[in-house]
């Protein structure tokens, strides 16, 4: 009976019919096969990164210098970057000041006080929905709001309004992370001390998330540095003019202090410099522009690994 | 010392208790500053939407105008057309040709980074992606620009074999002219969104439990035999969100594709010629129009296109993520 009962998927007498053989040639090969592709993969991926830090590390030499970085620029000779370099600092500082307090209130409610309800959900959608929104379709709102109807202009203020908008959903999701990752038993020892809600969250809670939010901060900045496409249209793309940092008047339009000025920073310029392509060092200083804003990449990467390795033991030493 | 200062914080506590009690203030700030984003949203959908509905309510354009394939935007030379249709099949032919590059190669990286790779390896690699993330558009772009855009001109330059005819006549088409073409922008984006699929795979790998691997693997299975069989099945709705957000991140982009596309607007007819997409149109344009007249208006129009494109992959993801957690 059992004889010629024929294979039957699930009976304790034996594997699968499709494994009773021994593994054949072919399948032993094509796992080799796969491996090595999958290595492949992995290798290219490297290969890639590799040559192009080699070729901006090559097309910056004998561009890139101390002048390069420090002097405005020039119709005739190499000259600098120097305007624009400021430029994105300062944007990227602005946008910083106002987008790292509401990204860490808005990751506290998310963590801390988000319940499993509608409102949530609402939260969330709108959060994947304006990370999905393209860059240009922000600068374009930004456009709207800042720039035509509340007769702004094109202002640093309004670039970096847009740019927070753009990056509230990254700092908020990044700050809920790493709040969300700090033990419940420290939340519950410090309520049972009597301590309030809001007291555990400002005082236990938010220290102890210190290293993950400060990681969040730094990557949020490498994304913020490194944007234009946001900026087009909202702080302005034209050539800065020489900017007098002794001049301190905030209302100024020619303080580089200002944020009510224009404001061309180095990703928009490199835009700028290519789509006109005029000039005999366009090339040259595309490529040393291009290289700093690497070097940045790298440094807010490594920088957001060590500060935040370090600050993990030292808080957690203490 | 500690003590003294809890105590002293607990009894400033009590005294407090009265409004605070009844209104909790730092509830309602944290509260206001997450609820900004439905509140972004919400701005941001009508604004966009009232500016992009301006070419129909405004200057009367039909709304059917903008499925045709002409483009004429300026009153000066003639009558005009606001054909969209080239700038919208623009963005879904470089977005599938960048998703279609782009999906193997980001799969197997993710699979290579949860089965395959060694603890070392993992530890070059992940880094090495996150710095991929970090690279700025417009450096993918002039790039794009340097160096491949010269490749694909010298190396393919007149020769008509490669020509791949999806749309009108199926013609041989000269190669590339100038290397500005459909190609080079999917092979940019398939660069740029290469992380973002990466990563949304890994976690759906890592997410598989290990035993069915162990399992799997008991049952004398090979490692490819369980991935393919195993692994791909069980975390096919977690790549399926990667791809779609991948896909997100490609129709969006706008410098990186403007600077390397060739900016035709015609229908892409082959993916060695020019073509144009909705984002680089809008990149190109909206400096040279005046507020108010149709063809900004027009271009208002394509971004509400956009918006309606990423607002439908939210909800596309969310719906795949859903299925998942039912099943």
């Amino acid at each position: 009976m059992t004889a010629n009962a024929g294979p039957t998927v699930g009976r304790p007498n034996g594997p699968h019919p499709s494994l009773r053989r021994k593994t054949s040639r072919g399948t032993i090969l094509a796992d080799r096969a796969a491996t090595v592709v999958l290595w492949g993969t992995g290798v290219f991926v490297l290969a890639l990164l590799g040559s192009i830090l080699v070729h901006f590390a090559l097309a910056a030499w004998g561009v890139v210098s101390p002048s390069f970085v420090l002097t405005d620029p020039s119709d005739s000779a190499l000259g600098g970057i120097m305007p624009v370099l400021w430029n994105s600092i300062y944007m990227l500082v602005l946008t910083m000041l106002i987008a790292v307090p509401v990204g860490l209130l808005g990751g506290i409610y998310m963590s801390e006080y988000a319940g499993e309800n509608a409102l949530t959900n609402a939260i969330r959608f709108a959060e994947e929905a304006i990370s999905s929104v393209p860059s240009i379709v922000v600068g374009l709102f930004g456009l709207i709001i800042f720039v035509d109807d509340l007769h702004m202009g094109f202002t640093a203020l309004g670039g970096a309004l847009a740019l927070t908008l753009f990056n509230l959903p990254l700092m908020t999701r990044l700050s809920e992370q790493a709040l969300r990752a700090v033990p419940q038993d420290e939340r519950s020892a410090s309520l049972a001390l009597g301590a309030t809600k809001w007291q555990t969250i400002r005082h236990v809670v938010v220290p102890l998330a210190i290293p993950g939010l400060v990681t969040g901060v730094i990557l949020t900045a490498g994304r913020v540095f490194g944007e234009a496409a946001v900026l087009l249209f909202t702080s302005g793309i034209g050539t800065p003019p020489h900017y007098n940092f002794g001049n301190f008047d905030l209302l100024s339009q020619a303080s580089p202090w200002s944020p009510f000025r224009p404001a061309t920073t180095l990703s928009v310029y490199i835009y700028k410099l290519q789509s006109e392509g005029l000039g005999a060092y366009v090339h040259q200083i595309v490529d040393g522009s291009a290289a700093i804003l690497i070097s940045m990449v790298l440094i807010f990467n490594l920088g957001a690994r060590f500060i935040g390795r370090l600050l993990t033991r030292r808080l957690t030493a203490a | 010392m500690s003590q003294q200062t809890t105590a002293t914080r607990l009894t400033g506590l009590r005294e407090a208790r009265g409004w605070q009690a009844r209104i909790d203030l730092p509830q309602i700030t944290v509260f206001a500053a997450a609820a900004s984003m439905i509140f972004i949203v919400a701005l941001l959908l009508i604004f966009i939407a009232w500016q992009g509905i301006q070419l129909f309510v405004k200057d009367g354009v039909p709304v059917g105008q903008i499925l045709s394939a002409t483009w004429q935007p300026d009153a000066q030379n003639g009558p005009t057309n606001f054909g969209l249709l080239p700038f919208i099949a623009g963005t879904v032919f470089v977005t599938a040709g960048a998703l279609i590059i782009s999906t193997p190669l980001s799969v197997g990286l993710a699979l290579f980074l949860s089965e395959v790779a060694p603890k070392w390896a993992r530890a070059i690699v992940q880094p090495a992606l996150e710095i991929f993330v970090g690279i700025p558009s417009v450096v993918w772009g002039w790039l794009g620009i340097t160096i491949l855009v010269p490749f694909l001109a010298h190396t393919f330059h007149g020769q008509g074999a490669i020509s791949l005819p999806v749309i009108g006549q199926v013609a041989s088409v000269p190669g590339f002219l100038t290397g500005f073409s459909w190609l080079a922008g999917s092979l940019v984006l398939s660069i740029m969104i290469l992380p973002t699929i990466t990563s949304v795979s890994y976690d759906a790998f890592r997410a598989v439990p290990q035993e069915i691997r162990t399992g799997s693997l008991a049952l004398g299975t090979t490692r490819w035999q369980t991935i393919r069989h195993i692994l791909v099945p069980s975390a096919l709705s977690g790549v399926l969100t990667g791809v779609v957000l991948g896909m997100t991140r490609a129709a969006g982009e706008a410098l990186a594709v403007q600077m390397v596309i060739g900016n035709s607007p015609t229908l892409p007819a082959s993916l060695t010629q020019p073509v144009t997409t909705l984002t680089s149109q809008i990149t190109l344009d909206m400096g040279n129009t005046v507020f108010g007249e149709p063809w900004q208006d027009a271009l208002w129009t394509m971004s509400l296109v956009l918006l309606i494109i990423s607002i439908s992959s939210v909800v596309l993801v969310r719906v795949i993520n859903k299925r998942r957690m039912a099943s």
